[in-house]
């Protein structure tokens, strides 16, 4: 079973419209990389020029923050389910 | 006087304030929308104002209703505002005896504990936001929230006859629980902390297609607390106090303080230096403190551990912004222990008479802090902004101010206490 990465909706556009998408990987890197190679553009808003996280957006690995779990070096396992959100106001 | 008594331009309704939506990270552009993300690089969306749109005079915001739509010009609507125009505009308190306990030369609290109606300063973000979302024609309004924002959004929503849903940490005060679900607003309580409710609204947003004010209405949201600016600009005579210290739990009212007060300079209402920024958090919870002491880079999130549940927020999408601002403007951030913040409620308390919440305590802690490390000299004059009502978290007072004598109905027994007390 591969893992699944939920989009916002402002990204889906970037996935064929698609809001949730399967991938495959032992790390959060090489799910990235699986969804990057299969969509360009998407994966260039999830990772910035230097590989970092980008400061307006948070994601999640199951229910825990990735900044967390080692980063993108986190590993991951089927069923896994990778939520990308951008940032949100306090409240 | 009355508010009554104040003509509210189009009665009732406030004229439209043009605006479009700019991306404060890369300045890509949109028209105006129940969107706060940028499609380009998720940054941020803030309103831009048509530059060439007529503000008013001093005298005439003067003239106006004592309300925050009182600086409307600088407030977005899409369509005409009609919802909540009686908030803000709460008293600037002076507080000499807090001032001497400082080391300043003169002190103000900026009461937002006794903003109408709920008694946070949230009323008047939720009073831009519910505005926005009725001129979308959103009907269905959210939030995620630590408690005020709820309370607000469940009442100011009550008024407008919107259903709201409010999504709060499962293990919020009591107090912010009740008068949340009194307004018969729909409340989830949600086991996670205020990040992972923050999480689920963002998903509920795109989901449901709702106003939730604090993520896809977060751009109209946050212009509201520009109006503490404005008003502490107005009250102390059209000029700027030399400090002001604020909490920071998402960060944004403390970037907002920045913008509001560079928008009257540029607006030529006041001259001058804009204020130091100094922001203020619980060391359970710091860290936009972190970022500003280490000078720039990345925010770490944390998981957060305090009393000061109004400004837990681990992963505060304002931090990068609010440490931009404090640097800018010459202050800095301190963070207080739990301790601290208890004894900065009842500092506050017995030096003003203002009753604040765990945050009002954190403010108060952390302008005694800085005033223990030189950082307020005797030529300040700070205004401490005090965001939130006591009688919301009455169990954060230090617990020896409880420690009340029980006695019989005999005037011997008061005697006696009294000559105790005396002595």
């Amino acid at each position: 079973m591969p893992v699944t990465l939920q989009l916002p909706n402002v990204l889906s556009r970037l996935a064929d419209g698609k809001r949730t998408l399967s991938a495959e990987g032992d790390t959060l890197s090489a799910v990235l990389r699986d969804i990057c190679g299969r969509f360009p553009e998407l994966g260039r808003r999830l990772r910035d020029a230097h590989g970092e996280l980008y400061p307006f957006v948070s994601i999640y690995l199951n229910d825990e923050d990735i900044r967390f779990r080692g980063g993108f070096d986190a590993a991951v396992k089927d069923g896994d389910v990778v939520t990308v959100v951008p940032a949100v106001a306090g409240g | 006087m009355t508010i009554a008594a104040f003509p509210l331009p189009g009665a009732g309704r406030l004229p439209v304030t043009p605006h479009r939506l700019l991306c404060r990270n890369c300045g890509a552009d949109f028209p105006a929308q129940p969107s706060a993300i940028c499609e380009a690089c998720l940054g941020p969306l803030e309103p831009r104002y048509d530059p060439a749109r007529v503000l008013p005079s001093r005298a005439q915001i003067a003239a106006r209703a004592p309300t925050l739509w009182r600086y409307h010009e600088w407030l977005p609507f899409r369509g005409a505002a009609r919802l909540s125009l009686d908030s803000g505009f709460t008293p600037l308190v002076e507080a000499p005896t807090l001032a001497r306990a400082l080391g300043v030369g003169r002190a103000w609290v900026k009461n937002d504990s006794v903003s109408h109606p709920t008694l946070s300063f949230k009323d008047r973000v939720v009073a831009v936001a519910l505005n926005a979302a009725a001129g979308f024609g959103l009907e269905t309004v959210a939030c995620a929230s630590t408690g005020n924002l709820a309370n607000a959004v469940a009442a100011h929503a009550a008024r407008a006859g919107l259903p709201a849903w409010i999504f709060i940490p499962f293990d919020l005060e009591p107090a912010k629980l009740t008068a949340s679900v009194v307004y018969g607003a729909r409340v989830v309580r949600v086991r996670g902390t205020y990040d992972d409710v923050n999480r689920l609204c963002s998903q509920v947003a795109d989901h449901f297609g709702w106003g939730v004010v604090n993520v896809n209405l977060r751009s109209y949201y946050g212009e509201g607390s520009k109006t503490v600016a404005f008003e502490i600009t107005e009250q102390l005579g059209w000029r700027f106090p030399t400090v002001v210290i604020a909490p920071m739990a998402g960060g944004s009212l403390v970037s907002k303080l920045a913008q509001g007060f560079c928008e009257f300079l540029q607006a030529g209402l006041v001259a001058g230096a804009p204020p130091r920024l100094y922001g203020a958090q619980a060391q359970g919870c710091a860290p936009i403190v972190e970022l500003v002491q280490r000078g720039g880079g990345p925010l770490h999130p944390v998981v957060p551990n305090t009393i000061a549940r109004s400004l837990a927020i681990g992963n505060p999408a304002d931090g990068p912004l609010a440490a931009h601002a404090i640097k800018e403007s010459g202050g800095d951030a301190v963070a207080v222990s739990d301790a601290e913040l208890a004894e900065g409620i009842a500092l506050l308390a017995r030096s003003t008479g203002i009753f604040g919440e765990t945050a009002g305590g954190v403010t108060t802690a952390a302008a005694r802090e800085l005033a223990r490390l030189g950082r307020l000299t005797p030529e300040d004059e700070v205004v401490l902004c005090i965001t939130g009502n006591g009688l919301k978290t009455p169990d954060a007072i230090p617990a020896r101010l409880l420690e009340t004598p029980v006695i019989a109905p005999k005037l011997a027994e008061v005697a006696a206490l009294a000559a105790a007390t005396v002595s």
